[in-house]
């Protein structure tokens, strides 16, 4: 079985945000950027399941500017096989790269595809979803717990309230939560190993997909300052205030 | 010029971080407090293939340079262990793995490199004696030829690491002063059995770098094996130095990632903290500007750190530039110490703000391995071309 992940080149969860002076987006010269935490976690899944003998090749797939290319190396170095670039300065949204990503699919036949549940830029949670039904596939969302067996993917996923426990068929599309794993980092050795493991560089229209823009953002602006909080001295002030100076009842 | 780094030494680098994080400052301040050698912390860096990253491939390491070394070593130290773990680089892959490396056998290599670089063996350096500090010519420890061998005897004085390590490179005097024209003929290195008989250790009460003992070490009639020689019987002077101009760009990226750690508390802190008319008393000129320069400091340090390791990875002389590095590292670590505790009021003296280990640590690097005051007469004579002072 091959398995594919998809991983995304995001400003790195250390760095404070910054939005931009003329409020096109947020701030990314200059800034350090990494592996969405997530996806990291699915390549993890990923490589403790061909250590298990139940997957024999890892594929990375970014998509993006060329520096996306880093994230697919650091995919290499923790232990996938080889790299897919399918290189673009469009700014992509999830629809676009669920498109890029079926194709690739189509292609490289993948039995599981594991992602992040959501990447930390834009947390938009929808490209995993997207996938599954292009592709017609099962999917199983907010994974933490996986095992592979008789073509089939038991899965506990985190929902409101508790576990769901899913038994799925293969081939499927599953997007993994923060409590799957920990990723390992990658050790020095499988760095220098990393280098010279292929990576693929295509475009979108290579593949067929019009992946510009369906959204046009007017504004990004920095989220209010918290002020501080304070008690209130009856059930009726409270719920008055909520309604009134909160309105959010 | 080059700055950028290439993205193997990103990743390498990112590594370093995650394990210098994982291991981090409540780790440190325990095993600081019960004087415990950071055991599992060495077990991950060598597991990362981060002790091993100057050493050659057919031995486990990854046969990169020096300023791989000195950017893992920055990194690690940075997360949260301050200066002193990058003693324990000075001990394995330096006196261990440097010395092995550029003057060891081939049986030697094979013996010890691989062991070195997967965390099984641990090594110290004797080299420091009573009468012999920083005028290491008069080491007086003499290794008596005894059969095809020799027989030790001497004393030495604050090895670092004695009790966790099983190897020992020591540097004796194989002719008497009084047999050689000068005093740097006649040295010799051999690499030793800690655990052999006759060699006996005593641990010395100090004020810092709590989790890697200091010992006086007493040679009793110690065997030497013909095969335990590094390098060459009576010409070991040069070779040792070469291994002590490494160990300086240990030191120094030691020293920069320590400080970076005591600026980021300080920061973090004052930044948060308010004493008048509800500012923070980070956003006062008079705490920032200290802060500021001492930066400013270790960013030069820094950069002249990775020029000797750049010369050094080229082949080409780097002694000026590693002591000129280690003279402002250490001077900066130590400023930016005693400024974080300044800036953090009572709280930069408590163990819960970490910034007092720090400082105790900081100490050392002042006069060790070398002193501010060696360096100084290293640059007159040598880089000023000044007469010889002493
Ligand atoms: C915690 C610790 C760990 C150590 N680990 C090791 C180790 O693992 N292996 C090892 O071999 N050694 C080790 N050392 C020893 C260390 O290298 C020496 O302390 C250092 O070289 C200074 O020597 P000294 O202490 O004898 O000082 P001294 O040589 O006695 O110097 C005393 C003072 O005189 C100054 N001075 C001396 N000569 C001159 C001069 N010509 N001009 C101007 N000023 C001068 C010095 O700068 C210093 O300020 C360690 C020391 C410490 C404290
Ligand atoms: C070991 C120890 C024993 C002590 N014993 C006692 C005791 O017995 N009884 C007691 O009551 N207290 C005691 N103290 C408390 C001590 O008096 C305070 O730590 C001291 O007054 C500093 O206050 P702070 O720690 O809150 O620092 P902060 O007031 O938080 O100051 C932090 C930093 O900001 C600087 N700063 C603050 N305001 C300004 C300003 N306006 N302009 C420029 N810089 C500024 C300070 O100089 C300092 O560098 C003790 C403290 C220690 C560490």
């Amino acid at each position: 079985m091959k398995i594919l992940v998809p991983v995304k080149r995001v400003v790195d969860y250390n760095v404070k945000i910054r939005v931009k002076a003329d409020g096109t987006g947020v701030e990314t010269q200059n800034v350090k950027m990494s592996m969405n935490p997530f996806d990291e976690i699915a390549v993890e899944q990923a490589i403790r399941l061909k250590e298990a003998g139940l997957a024999e090749e890892i594929i990375a797939v970014s998509l993006g500017v060329t520096q996306s290319q880093e994230t697919i190396r650091t995919a290499l170095a923790m232990g996938a096989d080889r790299g897919i670039l399918v290189e673009t300065d469009e700014a992509l949204e999830p629809l676009g790269v669920a498109k890029c990503l079926q194709k690739i699919a189509e292609k490289e036949g993948p039995g599981l595809i594991l992602m992040g549940k959501q990447a930390i830029d834009d947390d938009a949670n929808q490209t995993p979803q997207m996938l599954s039904a292009l592709l017609g596939w099962a999917q199983a969302t907010y994974v933490s717990k996986l095992e592979i067996a008789d073509g089939k993917a038991k899965v506990k996923r985190e929902i409101d309230g508790g576990l769901e426990n899913l038994e799925i068929a293969l081939p499927a599309v599953l997007s993994v939560d923060l409590r799957l794993n920990e990723p390992r980092y990658a050790s020095l050795p499988n760095i220098m190993k990393a280098k010279k493991k292929p990576i693929d560089t295509m475009s979108p229209a290579d593949l067929g997909v019009d992946v510009s823009p369906r959204l046009v953002t007017l504004k990004v602006t920095e989220p209010p300052k918290r002020a501080g909080g304070v008690k209130v001295e009856s059930v009726a002030e409270l719920v008055d205030k909520l309604r009134n100076e909160a309105k959010v009842i | 010029m080059e700055f950028a780094l290439s993205t193997e030494q990103e990743m390498m680098v990112e590594t370093a971080r995650r394990i210098g994080e994982q291991f981090g400052l409540d780790y440190w301040r325990d095993h600081d407090e019960r004087k415990a050698f950071p055991r599992e912390m060495w077990q991950a860096i060598c597991d990362a293939g981060l002790c091993g990253v100057a050493l050659a491939e057919e031995h486990g390491g990854s046969g990169l340079g020096m300023i791989e070394l000195a950017l893992a070593v920055e990194e690690l130290c940075a997360g949260g262990a301050g200066a002193t773990l990058a003693q324990i680089f000075m001990l394995n892959p330096i006196f261990g793995g440097v010395a092995i490396s550029k003057f060891g056998t081939e049986a030697m290599k094979r013996d010890l490199l691989p062991g070195l670089v997967s965390g099984k063996i641990n090594f110290c350096m004797a080299l420091t004696e009573p009468d012999s500090g920083s005028n290491a010519l008069e080491v007086r420890s003499f290794a008596r030829a005894d059969g095809n061998g020799w027989r030790l005897n001497g004393r030495k004085i604050w090895i670092t690491g004695v009790p966790d390590a099983q190897k020992m490179l020591v540097i004796a005097r194989t002719k008497k002063v009084e047999e050689v024209e000068r005093k740097t003929q006649g040295m010799t290195l051999f690499m030793v059995d800690v655990g052999r008989e006759g060699l006996t250790h005593q641990a010395i009460a100090k004020l810092g770098t709590n989790t890697l003992s200091s010992s006086n070490v007493f040679f009793d009639d110690v065997r030497v094996e013909p095969d335990e020689v590094v390098g060459t019987v009576d010409g070991g002077w040069p070779q040792l130095l070469e291994v002590l101009n490494t160990e300086r760009i240990m030191t120094v990226a030691g020293c920069v990632g320590a400080a970076r750690l005591a600026s980021r508390l300080a920061v973090e802190y004052t930044s948060e903290r308010k004493v008048f008319r509800g500012a923070p008393v980070g956003s006062y000129q008079g705490l920032q500007f200290p802060l500021a320069q001492c930066h400013a400091e270790t960013q030069s340090a820094r950069l002249m750190n990775l020029k000797a390791a750049w010369l050094h990875d080229q082949g080409l002389p780097y002694g000026s530039e590693a002591n000129t590095a280690k003279l402002i590292a250490a001077q900066a670590l130590s400023k930016t110490t005693e400024r974080a505790m300044q800036s953090m009021g009572g709280m930069g003296y408590a163990k819960e703000m970490h910034v007092e280990r720090l400082w105790r640590d900081a100490r050392l690097f002042r006069f060790a391995p070398i002193s501010e005051e060696m360096i100084l007469n290293f640059i007159a004579q040598h880089d000023l071309g000044m007469p010889r002072s002493y």
